[in-house]
């Protein structure tokens, strides 16, 4: 098996959480696929430092996590405030500024 | 030297065993979350590929990675996603219409188009040598490796983020805080209100619910001296969720008493 295998699945684990991104209408829904996207991006991280035998992808997935969970943290809260002021998770609810 | 070359960019048997196994699973999961009506099991499918992200990640020497893959990911943030699933609602299920026209398909071929292009450019590359692998630099082990370069040469990386995370755990508290707009209603306002609404007749307290020989619960409602159920003996709660027990067989129960 080539290396470049888990190259592919990390490219297709991000088009795919790309796609939910647009396609989806839950906020929660769609805030999964971005971290779909964040793990697909880890995974081509330490494929790369296999691949070029230093650490230094490693680390720099590390710091992708840490990153991840404060958005997780960040963007859970916004979509509590948005849910409790209009009681709708829908990214199609929030259009405020349309009208 | 190129057979040499070759097997040394090519993983072992086992680990391809595993990737075979795994890797067409969380493609599938992957696609099960675009598909599935329900955020639960979206947030359980997304469980499913971390889990086995954390797989790949031990196998591709990056234990430290695989661990904390599965005790931050699939522990924390999962979990934090379950929370704030149950505090909108378990059955927030998502409408899979389409509310823009077209905008699934054209999403879709874009989705294929930039799939493509990334399946090509990377079957393309060439790294210019095969894999290193780790072996190398985990020679202290891979937890004391990734310390040492995390605390001298990404030290100031790592401040920042540390930094970051205190902001992110403030600001969703600063968030999620929320101002009470009126007063509470306190026990003497309700009383009050009771005897200043238009009709005195609840004025004394809703009827308790319905107390029988074989029965004491507050699901069942209590009757009324016709013999019909009373619907405000019971908690409004309780029959929105439909757990109100049947009154009929305690209204026969009545019809005995009288005829005795």
């Amino acid at each position: 098996m080539d290396i470049a295998n888990y190259l592919y699945l990390s490219a297709a684990l991000f088009t795919i959480g790309a796609v939910g991104v647009v396609v989806r209408r839950n906020a929660i829904v769609v805030f999964m696929c971005v971290e779909l996207m964040l793990n697909a991006a880890n995974l081509a991280f330490v494929t790369f430092s296999r691949l070029n035998g230093n650490l230094d992808g490693q680390v720099a997935s590390f710091f992708t996590m840490v990153v991840a969970a404060c958005e997780v943290v960040v963007g859970l809260a916004i979509i509590v405030t948005i849910f409790r002021s209009r009681r709708s998770a829908s990214v199609d609810d929030a259009s405020l500024l349309k009208r | 030297m190129l057979n040499l070359a070759l097997q040394l960019g090519q993983t072992k048997t086992p680990e391809a065993i595993l990737f075979w196994i795994l890797a067409p699973m969380s493609v599938l999961a992957a696609l099960g979350m675009l598909v599935v009506k329900k955020a639960v099991h979206s947030a359980l499918l997304l469980a499913w590929i971390m889990i086995s992200l954390a797989f790949f990640y031990i196998a591709q020497d990056a234990l430290f990675l695989g661990i904390v893959q599965i005790v931050v990911y699939t522990g924390a943030v999962m979990m934090l996603f379950l929370f704030i699933l149950m505090l909108v609602g378990v059955d927030a299920s998502d409408s899979l219409v389409e509310t823009i026209k077209g905008q699934r398909a054209t999403s879709i071929t874009a989705a294929i188009g930039f799939g493509g292009l990334l399946l090509s450019l990377i079957g393309r590359a060439t790294v210019g040598h095969s894999a290193f692998g780790l072996a190398e630099s985990n020679v202290k082990g891979n937890v004391q490796s990734l310390a040492e370069s995390l605390f001298t040469k990404y030290v100031w990386a790592f401040e920042v983020v540390s930094a970051l995370l205190i902001t992110a755990a403030l600001g969703s508290m600063v968030l999620a805080h929320s101002q009470k707009l009126k007063s509470r209603t306190l026990q003497r306002d309700l009383s009050a209100a009771r005897f200043r609404g238009k009709s005195l007749s609840t004025a004394a307290g809703l009827p308790s619910s319905g107390v029988y020989a074989r029965h004491n619960a507050v699901d069942v409602p209590a009757l009324l001296p016709d013999g019909t159920p009373a619907p405000t003996s019971i908690s409004a709660t309780l029959k929105a969720r439909g757990d109100m027990l049947d009154q009929k067989i305690f209204e026969l129960e009545v019809k005995e008493v009288e005829e005795d």
